[in-house]
């Protein structure tokens, strides 16, 4: 399991991370989610080696690796833009761990047959990096970070140079690995529905501290912070209060509890549809219906609805 | 190219077709004159093949070949180190440093020699004395050759994905595997470019190596100071001879280096 | 991190014990008593005339590869034709030739009973001319030639459909983009002019007074014992290489060093 107690991590005035502390269970699979500069690839790499602490200390299986470099650590590392050896072929590449550290040449061969089966790269062992798509890169990326079986595997953005399609591929074939191999795993992303996607446990952070660290449901639930509520789903604020759009009820008639607003936009995504309501003090917001609930209503632009929240969140402090 | 902007819309009255003609004309004209005619009464001139066989030509052809090579080994590693350090490395007056690479290109040849003679010659302050010795003709050879090797290394160094060298580190990579196996490959193209373009200088200099050597036959005099002698002795044909050996000698290794570097690059990217 | 350390220090170390150690000493010695007797060495009849050649070689190679070598670069990246590779390595050539060859090849041509001797060619002015020429042709192609392919022919195209000329769009498209390149070439080609030595030595005859460069004055006095003399000539080519020098670095294309 890791652990990170206190790090502080300054790049000149900038402060990346400050006073972090965070543990991550063995055999999960957690995810780091934050917007860019919320020190997530900092703290990703501090606990790699590869970037330096001001201040704290990493624990690795109890141990304090906290001075020592990336080399002995057993970490495996998964780079966003892949880090390919580009003058090395794809077994190359893979087999690389494996040959500084003199294993014998029948053990390679089996060991990097097996990665090559396990990511689906079998017939490209010859090919170079360049010849590869961003996807294949990626995946002999992990492949080679597998292959000298680390204790921990760390990957920075791992999908973040991919198209769409591609990244919800990788991203299920991830989870489904790790189902399988049960390495501890940490992933940085800032897209929260890959977060939520993939990982056990999410550690929401924002501007160098941890807001939150929660399995997804709880986190969506019950977000800690306004911070949170915000960044890990939609979210109405009426003032004080938070409403998921979701969790807005429209109605025909008013009845005393509600508020008139006027249908401004009907979205239609698929299944749902997204409702964009001014109310009457002006301020907008929008509700998330079904269609059916839409045609129900029989919605139309212009039209006067009444707004109510079926749930809402205030938070103190 | 251009010919399809001429097509499109030309403005009445221009003579465009004027600058591309005027343009490869004059050129081929003025390669022509100046580099074309010369080289071609050069290899015309060469009668006295017997000229090179003599023991002094051949001396002075091993001597070269032989100090031109190991100029461009050692440039091969002090011009990685320096390239190293300019790159990588961060202290005050690193531009200083930058720009003082660049001074053998600028600095006359005989001027670079006088000053190599002056402080490792016969008058040394520091008991230095390599005049009229290989080593002072090596020294000067350095001199001259320093910025090649650094200015092909420089900006591949530079542009080198630094991750890579992280991904082998969280590999298990030490320093120096790192270096061997991640980062010299990567550079080795650079490296023989550079490492060609030393050898060809070396190979030619003169102005630097003619008064530190002190050109005594058969132990310090380089083929571009015997034709020289050839020359003053009225023998343009021997000197022309020797001079035409030379060049097909360059020109082999020359291409020899380029299909190295090929070779390199291939199994590179 | 020792490493570092180490290879810092024998970086530079190389440096100075091969550079900066000889060139300082130099000038040590020259201005050892004073700028006066420097300056009395290098205002001799026969060293102002060696400048003054040498000042004259440069003043009219240098413009002359200017203008060739953009019309050059122009010529090999603009429009294919049959032998533009030949002629881009043709343009190297000098690079690759030791100067004594090239001074052979121009003395055989040009000298009595060459081709297109006959002249007062070598031996002469003229013959050191040609040769700065050729020694300092390739350096401004060489500069302008990646420029112009980087910044491709679409900014071109775009002025010719707005009705430029060829020469109006030479003048406000191509030339600005090339303008620091040609800059730079025009430095590194003033540097080579300035410090040629093997190909005008045997070229020029080295008669003293007369066809004597000034890097060839710089070996005649040395070869005459007069190192005061030496000295000071090389002490004023190494100004002017040092003032080339600054220049360059401030031209220079930015890259490889943080």
């Amino acid at each position: 399991m890791i652990e990170a107690r206190g790090i502080v991590k300054c790049f000149g005035a900038f402060t990346a991370l400050d006073g972090v502390s965070v543990d991550v269970p063995t055999g999960s699979l957690t995810a780091l989610l934050g917007p860019s500069g919320s020190g997530k690839s900092t703290l990703l790499r501090v606990i790699a080696g590869l970037e330096q602490p001001d201040a704290g200390e990493v624990f690795l299986d109890g141990e304090d690796v906290t001075r020592r470099p990336p080399q002995a650590r057993g970490v495996g590392f998964v780079f966003q833009h892949y880090a390919a050896f580009k003058h090395m072929t794809v077994w190359d590449n893979i087999a690389f761990g494996l040959t500084i550290r003199r294993r014998p040449r029948t053990q390679i061969k089996q060991r990097v047959s097996e990665l090559l089966d396990l990511v689906q790269l079998s017939g490209l062992a010859k090919r170079y990096p360049a010849q590869l798509s961003g996807g294949q890169r990626q995946r002999m990326g992990l492949a080679r970070a597998l292959a000298v079986d680390p204790k921990v595997l760390l990957l920075d953005e791992p999908f973040g140079a991919l198209d769409a399609r591609v990244r919800k591929e990788l991203r299920l074939w991830l989870r489904r690995l790790h189902d399988e191999t049960h390495t501890t795993t940490v992933i940085v992303t800032h897209d929260q529905e890959e977060a939520m996607d993939v990982a056990d446990r999410v550690v929401v952070m924002n501007a160098g501290r941890i807001e939150q660290t929660a399995p997804p449901r709880e986190l969506y639930d019950n977000p800690a912070n306004e911070f949170v509520m915000s960044f890990v789903g939609p979210v109405n604020r009426l003032g004080d209060t938070f409403i998921r759009p979701h969790d807005v009820e429209l109605l025909l008639e008013p009845n005393g509890s509600t508020q008139e607003a006027m249908v401004q936009r009907l979205v239609h995504l698929g299944f749902e549809v997204r409702v964009e309501l001014v109310r009457d003090d002006g301020e907008t917001m929008s509700a998330q219906l079904t269609r059916e609930q839409v045609e129900a209503l029989e919605l139309q632009h212009g039209q006067i609805v009444y707004v109510r929240p079926t749930r809402q969140t205030v938070f103190t402090d | 190219m251009a010919a399809n902007a001429e097509t499109l819309s030309a403005a009445p009255g221009t003579r465009r077709s004027l600058a591309p003609g005027l343009s490869i004309g004059l050129s081929t004209l003025y390669l022509s004159v100046i580099v074309l005619l010369p080289l071609a009464a050069l290899s015309w001139k060469a009668h006295g093949w017997g000229a090179i066989s003599t023991s002094q030509a051949t001396a002075a052809l091993r001597l070269t070949l032989g100090l031109s090579l190991a100029v461009a080994l050692v440039n091969a590693v002090a011009g990685t180190v320096i390239a190293w350090t300019l790159v990588r490395d961060r202290f005050v007056g690193q531009g200083f440093v930058n720009a003082l690479v660049d001074l053998p290109f600028a600095l006359p040849t005989i001027v670079a020699g006088l000053t190599l003679l002056a402080l490792y010659g016969p008058k040394s302050p520091v008991g230095i004395n390599a005049a009229f010795t290989r080593w002072g003709l090596l020294l000067a050879l350095l001199f001259v050759t320093l910025p090649f090797v650094v200015r092909t290394v420089q900006p591949v160094l530079f542009e080198l994905d630094r991750e890579m060298e992280d991904a082998a580190a969280s590999l298990g990579a030490g320093r120096f595997t790192t270096f061997q196996r991640i980062i010299l490959p990567s550079i080795l193209p650079a490296i023989l470019s550079g490492v060609a373009l030393a050898f060809a200088r070396a190979i030619g200099e003169f102005g630097a190596v003619v008064l530190i050597s002190g050109n005594l036959p058969f132990k310090t005099e380089v083929v571009s100071v015997y034709v020289f002698g050839r020359l003053e002795s009225g023998d343009s044909g021997g000197a022309a001879a020797a001079s035409v050996v030379i060049l097909l000698i360059s020109f082999g290794v020359l291409l020899a280096i380029g299909a190295l570097r090929r070779w390199v690059m291939r199994h590179g990217r | 991190m020792v490493a570092k350390y180490a290879l810092r220090f024998a970086s530079l170390g190389y440096l100075a014990v091969l550079l900066v150690a000889p060139v300082g000493f130099v000038f040590w010695r020259t201005f050892e008593h004073g700028v006066g007797p420097a300056w009395d060495a290098v205002t001799t009849p026969d060293a102002l005339h060696a400048l003054k050649v040498t000042l004259i070689l440069t003043a009219i190679a240098v413009p002359a590869n200017t203008i060739f070598g953009v019309l050059c670069a122009l010529a090999i990246v603009r429009h294919r034709y049959p032998g533009a590779g030949v002629v881009n390595a043709v343009v190297d050539l000098p690079l690759a030739l030791s100067p004594v060859v090239v001074g052979l090849a121009l003395l055989l041509l040009y000298g009595r009973g060459g081709w297109l001797g006959g002249h007062e060619i070598v031996f002469a002015l003229p013959g050191m001319v040609l040769a700065t020429i050729f020694v300092s042709l390739p350096f401004v192609v060489r500069e302008v030639v990646p420029v112009l392919r980087e910044i491709g022919t679409e900014q071109e195209q775009a002025a010719a459909t707005l009705g430029a000329s060829a020469f109006q769009t030479f003048r406000r498209v191509t030339w600005p983009a090339i303008r620091y390149a040609t800059a730079y070439g025009v430095v590194l080609t003033t540097a080579r002019a300035l410090g040629e030595f093997g190909a005008v030595s045997v070229v020029s005859g080295r008669l003293v007074g007369q066809t004597e460069s000034l890097t060839l004055y710089v070996q005649d006095r040395y070869q005459a014992f007069d190192t005061t003399g030496a000295y000071a000539a090389a002490v004023l080519l190494a100004l002017l290489a040092v003032a080339t020098l600054l220049l360059m670095t401030r031209l220079k294309p930015k890259e490889g060093i943080r």
